[in-house]
């Protein structure tokens, strides 16, 4: 298991250091440093056998985390942890930089003390850690013993990420789809790859300890449903952008951990006690009749060996009543390059020598348009035999629908026990379609 | 006064902002201050002083002066206080044991508090202070902390067992808390469960052969219970442990993985990979025709690409084991190639390892698309990804036959962009290419020739070298080209030495007028002016062999070469088989059994997948019910070849002997030349194959190392087999009256090769004489006469010391036993191995060859007790880079029992020394040629194995010193 936990700065200065397990000596902390922050070069993989002892590590902003083992650990479960870590200390403290760990460190300790027990991860989960690590230290005292025997039954209980006795005057959740999709084009448009990854994540606020249950067009379960289809027809254009699609053929996805997963597993339901507040419900993959929301055409031409034509043309490929938002495409230059001069027919276009690439903004644009940039590039003439790479034109943009097609159908909520039902709660649903790694070779 | 003010401050902003300026403080004479502070009567002051003190413990300050202090802290009823004292006692208990008694009542009285959170973190900060003394004064509050009413507390003392195991197992088994932790396992609380599975398995690790765990249908089902109800770290250590449960049958096996995959849909990747081990484990045991079996495949494949879209870290870990799973079982993935592209921005160590499983799941099918993705990643900036990259292109020629023109042209065009390190690998794989399909791409070696000159690395040297030796007869200035590598011949590395010796041999043997010269100057400078032992006696093989008969020096040099396999970098089967077992840990991400990099016993089990159900099944993969620790027996016959050491050795310790070798009658050299004549055929077969060996491994010579010792027995087996036999099939041996082991009789030489004659036999020492021990079979038709027999030249100038007694006719079916006494003054010749002998048997029909090795204790001499002194002094002498060490495994035996049972071997103890439990036992042998070689056996009571020191001036003969050892010890 996990022998031992250190934070250090972009120095390689410890800001915290845990020591769970007697193995792991005071040296390690060194090892690492010398090893892997100082490492004249860049270290290649995240995990680093030195003398037998085995660091991970993660890097958030200017800081490492690192996790230290002489033992054949679960690896997978180690940086599932760190990343879990990290969770919990933006949850408590916000962004994770050298100022605010210093400012937190006796609360990074108690947290240490209690989601890591002898290099075991125990209840990581913040709202049944906020209920009794506070960072006044002194809720302790004043408890009755009702409340203690609360948090610690919801600390070890099966609903460890709800407490009993939540109560909104409003009962109100937010059902938010966000989307990231994914493309990798050739420069004659043929798609090498392409992959939705979505997520739905819910703002809950409501009373008590409702039972849910969430449906979405997943191909399987209206499949099994039989002409479900004619039912959706309504709901048909509802979802903008989208073909009309009415179900959606999902590769995979994962539940948070409230999901019953061997019911989702027998029937294909989503049922869950949701946690109170803000939390992912699910992830997923898809990766059939994808909607790519733009279209890139490159076209990059060498004139002699000291100057570049770049014209590159952009279509948007979606209902004209919709907007797509924050557009940007970057098409990287050479590192020779000595003046670059660029024409767009929209939004702003400009050369970065710092990032070596032209980025072009664009704010909003409808669906079923084109614009075009040209640019033209001057070179400085060197010795260098290796050709220039021609990194792959990246774009980024957002959208108000799901490029996979994903539509919710339902969210219904029961709780039995209080007197609301599931006509009272407010529902709130967003589709929110965004670029992941889009990028066309020119 | 100045804390003062900061502290008003404190109130004003809350005191989450301030906590940095602890980190501050450097000034001379802190720790007085703080000690003043601590002893404050202020809490709010006291707590200040104690945060401090944690901040500089955090950087690295000693700050243990003050544990007095801190600990009198400890009693309060401020929370966030007593977590920080305690925080500081974990520390600095262990360097002021006796000052950490002083926290014990502090800590039993917590036990006993009203609130449950207080009860845990007593008990749990206590587990995690390793002094004695304070354990024991744990035992009782830890007892009821188990049975706690509150099950936060019995969670926490769940994992504290494990932790008082860790300081004092025997405390543990003695207190009864095993039993109490088993019967945890059985709470109605979920975490409660999944904390005491984390424990026992953490506790059953050391002790391999218990059954702490006692997994059975039952309490497996009490598990996959609680599986559904725990946290996800739970769940995690609950798959753990189920993974390292066998089921009874194919029907549990399929219960539990319905129970299973229903995890494959977590949002936590380990909870996913886990189940992912437990299904490939349990798979194993499915009847491969059964419906469910297909399903769970095609179940398998979603959530492990999914895997890829989590962080890069995550990421990694995936791929490492994809890599695995994908070797395992490669229908799972095989759809999946596109998932596997390169992103731009990966980062390097995920482009590495997608690469390396785009190229396991290259087929025909989508062949076209890898090709034209690797051609892009060949133009990146990162030169391990693109030399990767340009390897790949090659295996997909050799992997995908229809592809391979396209790969040719492709690797050509990289060629053309001059770029050292690219064209460098590039020359590499074409000569696997080469290797592959033979006169087909020729005309591409115009091109490569002309980027003779820019390569300067070994191995595209090597590979260069070998093209133009391999088409020498193509290529008009073949020879100028050799030559011009022959100049800096000594700066050279090994392995372009040898190349390019072989390569001028088979230019010598394919245009022998114009190069005889060449060939001449390579024999010269690789036999008489090179150090290398390998380059020496390869050279001196192919002089031998050009000068005896160029015919077949033809034959053997120019042979056609084996094939080269398509899939390279493979795990070894058995190592594989013990991965997948650990798919998720360290073990899969280094690719390594967890042996080879956890210290002790923990983890040290070897891990086996379960056998199929089903009789008919289980012949389809042989390797599974293998046990996984016959691995490393396989390849112990290759001695590091130091013939010169050895030489001296020989001119050293047997002068006699060597003196008397060129004395010997015409007619028994005679015999010696006609015994190498003839077992020659055998020997250059072997030799030719290991160049050929030699090629077909440097397809992936990164690679190389792990490929050799597999390749390397293969290659050598054929005409030494019967006598690795002997060596390697000890089980069951019979116990001689003297007490001396013997090796059972196998057979060296079959009927099938000798015209009917079988031969099988053994070696022996009896009271002093060694004795071959020999059974002569007849199975062939007709009467043998005439018996005689002769050895070759061999490392111990062993001879018969009579004629060969077959006293009457030997007729069809019969067989009979002889005892040939042999003596130790014969010539004397280094073998290879060192202990390998062979014999010539002659009868009225034929002359027959073969080999057979000698177990080296039936040359340890009677009188091989070295005086104390001398022992001290040798031991000493000889220098410790002459020192070898082995592991002997699994030998029940104790000190005592081994000293009688190795006397008996003339193995004498001369001391026997008792430190720490530890038996170290001094032994001495000497050898009939008067080499003394001395021991250090060390006997840790109540573990199976032992470890080995073998110090002696001829280093060579370690290796079967240890063999010996593990012989008579075993048997």
């Amino acid at each position: 298991m996990i022998g031992g936990l250190f934070i250090y700065n972009h120095k390689g200065e410890v800001l915290i250091s845990r020591v769970y397990r007697d193995d792991i000596g005071r040296n390690a902390v060194d090892a690492f440093r010398v090893n892997v922050i100082h490492a004249r070069q860049q270290v290649r993989s995240p995990v680093t056998n030195i003398a037998r002892t085995s660091f991970f590590h993660v890097k958030r902003a200017n800081i490492w985390l690192a996790a230290v083992t002489k033992q054949n650990v679960n690896a997978a479960m180690v940086f599932e942890f760190l990343y879990k870590m990290c969770d919990v200390m933006t949850a408590y403290f916000g962004k994770i930089s050298e100022e605010n760990i210093k400012n937190n460190f006796v609360l990074i300790y108690e947290l240490l003390d209690e989601i890591l027990d002898f290099g075991y991860p125990q209840n990581s989960e913040t709202g049944a850690l906020k209920t009794f690590i506070t960072q006044q230290g002194i809720k302790g005292q004043h408890q009755t013993k009702e409340e203690q025997s609360q948090i610690t039954s919801q600390v070890t209980g099966q609903i460890g990420w709800r407490r009993e006795g939540i109560k909104y005057r409003r009962n109100e959740l937010f059902l938010d789809v966000l989307e990231s999709v994914n493309l990798l084009m050739s420069p004659q448009g043929q798609v090498l790859s392409a992959h939705v990854s979505g997520r739905v994540v819910m703002k809950s606020y409501l009373s008590g300890m409702p039972e849910c249950k969430f449906g979405m067009n997943d191909k399987i379960v209206i499949d099994k449903q039989g002409k479900g289809g004619t039912t959706d027809e309504a709901g048909k254009s509802e979802l903008g952008g989208s073909s009309g699609k009415q179900s959606i053929a999902i590769d995979d996805c994962t539940f948070h951990q409230c999901v019953r997963l061997s019911k989702f597993d027998s029937e294909r339901s989503i049922s869950f006690i949701p946690p109170d507040g803000e939390y992912e419900l699910m992830r997923y993959r898809t990766t059939k009749d994808i909607i790519l929301p733009f279209r890139v055409i490159p076209l990059v031409r060498e004139v002699g060996r000291t100057k570049l034509e770049v014209k590159v043309v952009i279509k948007s490929n979606f209902k004209p009543s919709l907007l797509a938002q924050k557009i940007e495409v970057r098409i990287p230059t050479p590192l020779n390059t000595s003046g670059v001069q660029v024409i767009c027919m929209k939004g702003k276009a400009k050369y970065k020598a710092s990032e070596n690439a032209i980025v072009w903004k664009i704010k909003r644009m409808a669906g079923m348009k084109e614009s075009q940039i040209s640019a033209e590039i001057e070179l400085l003439p060197t010795n260098d035999k290796k050709k220039w790479a021609r990194p792959p034109i990246s774009m980024n943009f957002e959208v108000p629908f799901a490029p996979s097609g994903l539509k919710v159908r339902y969210l219904k909520v029961f709780e039995s026990k209080l007197n609301y039902s599931d006509h009272d709660v407010i529902k709130w649903v967003r589709y929110i379609g965004r670029s992941g790694i889009y990028e066309t070779r020119c | 006064m100045e804390w003062a003010s900061q502290l008003c401050e404190n109130r004003h902003i809350g005191s989450k902002m301030t906590d940095s300026k602890y980190f501050t403080t450097t000034k001379k004479g802190e720790i007085f201050e703080l000690k003043a502070e601590l002893n404050s009567d202020k809490k709010e002051k006291k707590k200040e002083a104690v945060k401090k003190v944690i901040a500089s413990m955090t950087v690295g300050k000693d700050v243990s002066a003050l544990f007095p202090d801190v600990v009198n802290c400890m009693q309060t009823d401020n929370l966030e206080l007593k977590k920080l004292v305690y925080l500081y006692l974990m520390n600095y208990a262990k360097s002021q044991p006796d000052m950490a008694i002083m926290a014990v009542n502090t800590f039993v009285k917590d036990c006993e508090d009203p609130n449950p959170l207080i009860r845990a973190l007593a008990v749990r900060t206590m587990g995690c202070i390793r002094v004695d003394k304070i354990t024991e004064y744990l035992c009782e509050p830890l007892r009821k902390c188990l049975k706690d009413e509150d099950p936060y507390v019995r969670k926490t003392a769940a994992v504290c067992v494990a932790k008082l195991h860790d300081i004092n197992a025997q405390l543990v088994e003695d207190q009864g808390f095993l039993d109490t932790l088993k019967d945890l396992i059985s709470d109605s609380n979920p975490m409660v469960v999944a904390n005491a599975v984390a424990a026992l398995s953490e506790i059953a690790e050391s002790h391999p052969n218990s059954n702490l765990l006692d997994l059975n249908p039952q309490s497996i089902n009490k598990l996959l219970t609680a599986l559904n109800e725990c946290t996800e770290w739970g769940q995690i250590f609950i798959l753990d442990c189920l993974a390292n449960y066998t089921p009874r049958d194919d029907r549990e096996s399929q219960s539990i993985c319905e129970r299973v995959t229903p995890r494959l849909s977590h949002a936590n990747s380990a909870v996913v990979l886990s189940a992912v081990k437990v299904l490939m484990k349990f798979m194993e045991m499915l009847p491969k025709d059964l419906d469910y079996y297909g399903t769970l495949l095609k179940k398998l494949a979603p959530p492990l690409v999914t895997l890829l879209s989590a962080e890069p870290e995550l990421q990694y870990v995936a791929l490492r084991n994809i890599n695995l799973i994908v070797q395992k079982r490669p229908e799972i993935l095989k759809h999946e190639m596109k998932v596997f592209f390169v992103k731009y921005n990966d980062p390097i160590y995920v482009k590495l390892e997608k690469l390396d499983i785009m190229i396991r799941l290259a087929s025909q099918a989508n062949i076209a698309q890898v090709l034209a993705e690797l051609k892009e990643y060949a133009t990146e900036v990162d030169v391990d990804f693109v030399r990767k990259a340009v390897r790949a292109i090659g295996r997909c020629a050799i992997k995908v036959e229809q592809s391979a023109e396209r790969c040719v042209s492709t690797l050509l065009d990289l060629i053309q962009t001059k770029v050292n390190y690219v064209v460098q690998e590039a020359i590499v794989v074409i000569k696997d290419i080469f290797r592959k399909y033979p006169n087909k791409y020729e005309s591409v070696i115009a091109t490569l020739c002309e980027n003779l000159d820019s390569l300067d690395e070994p191995e595209a040297r090597a590979a260069m070298i070998w093209i133009v030796g391999e088409y020498a007869e193509r290529i008009d200035n073949a020879d100028e080209l050799l030559e011009s590598f022959l100049e800096g011949f000594h700066d050279e590395s090994t392995q372009v030495q040898l190349q390019l010796l072989t390569a001028i041999v088979k230019l010598f043997l394919k245009k022998p007028t114009e190069t005889q010269e060449l060939v001449q100057q390579v024999l010269s400078l690789a036999t008489q002016d090179s150090d290398n032992p390998d380059l020496r006696d390869r050279g001196y093989i192919y002089w031998r062999l050009l000068s005896t008969d160029p015919v077949a020096a033809k034959e053997v040099v120019l042979a056609e070469k084996p094939l080269i396999s398509e899939e390279t970098d493979l795990i070894e089967p058995t190592l594989l088989e013990e991965l997948i077992c650990h798919i998720g840990t360290l073990a899969s991400v280094y690719h390594k059994p967890p042996s080879a990099f956890v210290e002790g016993s923990r983890g040290v089990q070897h891990r086996r997948l379960p056998a199929r159900a089903g009789s008919g099944e289980s012949s389809e993969s042989p390797d599974v019910g293998q046990p996984v620790g016959a691995v490393p027996d396989t390849p112990p016959a290759v001695i590091p070849s130091q013939g010169d050491l050895l030489g001296d050795l020989l001119n050293l310790d047997l002068a006699p002997p060597t003196s008397s070798a060129p004395t010997v009658t015409p007619s028994m050299q005679m015999g010696a030349m006609d015994l190498l004549g003839g077992g020659l055929d055998s020997l250059m077969g072997d030799e030719s194959e290991t160049l050929g060996g030699d090629i077909a491994g440097s397809p992936a010579m990164g690679a190389g190392l792990a490929s050799a010792p597999v390749v390397m027995p293969a290659s050598l087996g054929a005409p030494v087999s019967s006598g690795l036999d002997d060596l390697f099939d000890l089980g069951g041996g019979v116990g001689m009256p003297t007490g001396a082991f013997v090796v059972p009789k196998t057979i060296w030489l079959p009927a099938m090769k000798a015209k009917g004659l079988e031969i099988s036999g053994t070696f022996a020492r009896r009271a002093g004489v060694i004795q071959m021990e020999l059974s002569l079979t007849n199975k062939a038709m007709s009467v043998m006469t005439d018996f005689a027999i002769q050895f070759n030249r061999n490392s111990f100038g062993l001879a018969p010391a009579g004629p060969l007694q077959v006293l009457t006719p030997l007729s069809p079916n019969q067989t009979t036993e002889i005892s040939l006494p042999l003596s130790n003054v014969g010539p004397v010749m280094k073998m290879e191995p060192l202990n390998n002998l062979q014999v010539a048997v002659k009868n009225n029909i034929d002359v027959f060859y073969f080999s057979c090795q000698y177990p080296i204790s039936i040359l340890f001499v009677e009188e091989g007790k070295m005086e104390r002194q001398v022992f001290l002094a040798t031991w000493k002498d000889i220098p410790n880079d002459n020192e070898t060490q082995y592991q002997i495994k699994d030998c029940h035996l104790n000190s005592d029992a081994a000293t009688t049972r190795l006397q008996s071997s003339n193995i004498f103890t001369i001391a026997k020394r008792t430190v720490e439990g530890q038996d170290m036992l001094y032994q001495s042998i000497k050898l009939t040629n008067g080499i003394w070689v001395l021991v250090e056996l060390r006997v840790q009571t109540g573990s199976p194995n032992y470890m080995l020191s073998v110090k002696c001036r001829a280093p060579e003969v370690a290796q079967l010193v240890y063999q010996c050892y593990e012989m008579v010890l075993k048997n």
